[in-house]
């Protein structure tokens, strides 16, 4: 369709500085994975290359081979990572929250733990936190304070 | 154009060593899944990259397969994690302590 032969060695280049980008972001994925402390900090570091990774190393794929029905064949690639990531991410997430595997003091804020105090589940390691972290607004009533889970 | 692609291997390579020691290392289970999460999204990166190395096709219906079946395993082993009240876990999460808190330790 188009004429890209001259273009053929820029393309190549582009190519293998997409590939260096998306092997970046799994070595910055592999550090997070060493350097921080706790289950769902990695997980928020794990997440990196599985998506924006897998799309530069699938356009530098195209941008190498350039075809379009090879184009065709790699679309399905992006798009079941797309659709089974983010589902992954959450059932490990659920799952690191559940086991309790990381330090309440670095939240931000904590939702689901009202929810979980709410629904009387006090095995859970979000049930004693409202009462634990938040002592400035405590309040009176506060129906979890049977199992202070956190150190 | 064949330097940039050996820096990327190296790369990768550099990336799903460090993936394999917080497999083995990883203090509890849920370590365990996200690190094993990162080696097969590194897995899929080496296969592409090696399609654009070598300037071929051959392989990218292994890179669909692996981009669709990569959530069984991940989804399997965070389903026995956090398994609903009635059965077994107490003994998950007590089996999963001990683990977390010796993270510090070692």
């Amino acid at each position: 369709m188009f004429d890209l032969e001259p273009w053929s060695s820029i393309l190549d280049i582009a190519a293998g500085v997409l590939v260096i980008g998306g092997a970046l972001l799994s070595l910055a994925a592999a550090v997070g994975l060493v350097r921080f402390p706790d289950a769902l900090s990695r997980l928020h570091a794990a997440t990196k290359p599985q998506i924006l990774g897998l799309i530069l190393v699938v356009i530098a794929l195209a941008l190498s081979v350039r075809n379009w029905a090879v184009l065709l064949l790699l679309t399905p690639v992006v798009v079941l990572q797309m659709l089974t990531a983010p589902i992954s991410a959450h059932m490990v997430g659920r799952a690191g929250y559940r086991t309790g595997d990381f330090d309440p003091d670095t939240l931000v804020t904590d939702e689901l733990a009202a929810d979980v105090a709410g629904a009387g589940r006090s095995d859970l390691p979000g049930a004693a936190e409202p009462s634990a972290r938040r002592e400035g607004e405590r309040p009176s009533a506060d129906p979890s304070g049977e199992t202070p889970a956190t150190p | 154009m064949s330097i940039l692609i050996a820096i990327a291997g190296a790369i990768l390579a550099i990336a799903a060593l460090v993936a394999l020691w917080r497999v083995i290392r990883g203090p509890s289970i849920v370590d365990r899944v996200i690190a094993s999460d990162v080696l097969l999204t590194t897995l899929i990166l080496v296969v592409g990259t090696e399609m654009v190395a070598n300037g071929h096709t051959r392989t990218i219906p292994l890179m669909v397969v692996l981009a669709a079946t990569a959530i069984l395993g991940t989804v399997s082993v965070a389903r026995f994690v956090t398994r609903p009240e009635g059965t077994d876990t107490a003994t998950t999460a007590a089996s999963a302590k001990p683990d977390s808190t010796g993270k510090e330790l070692s």
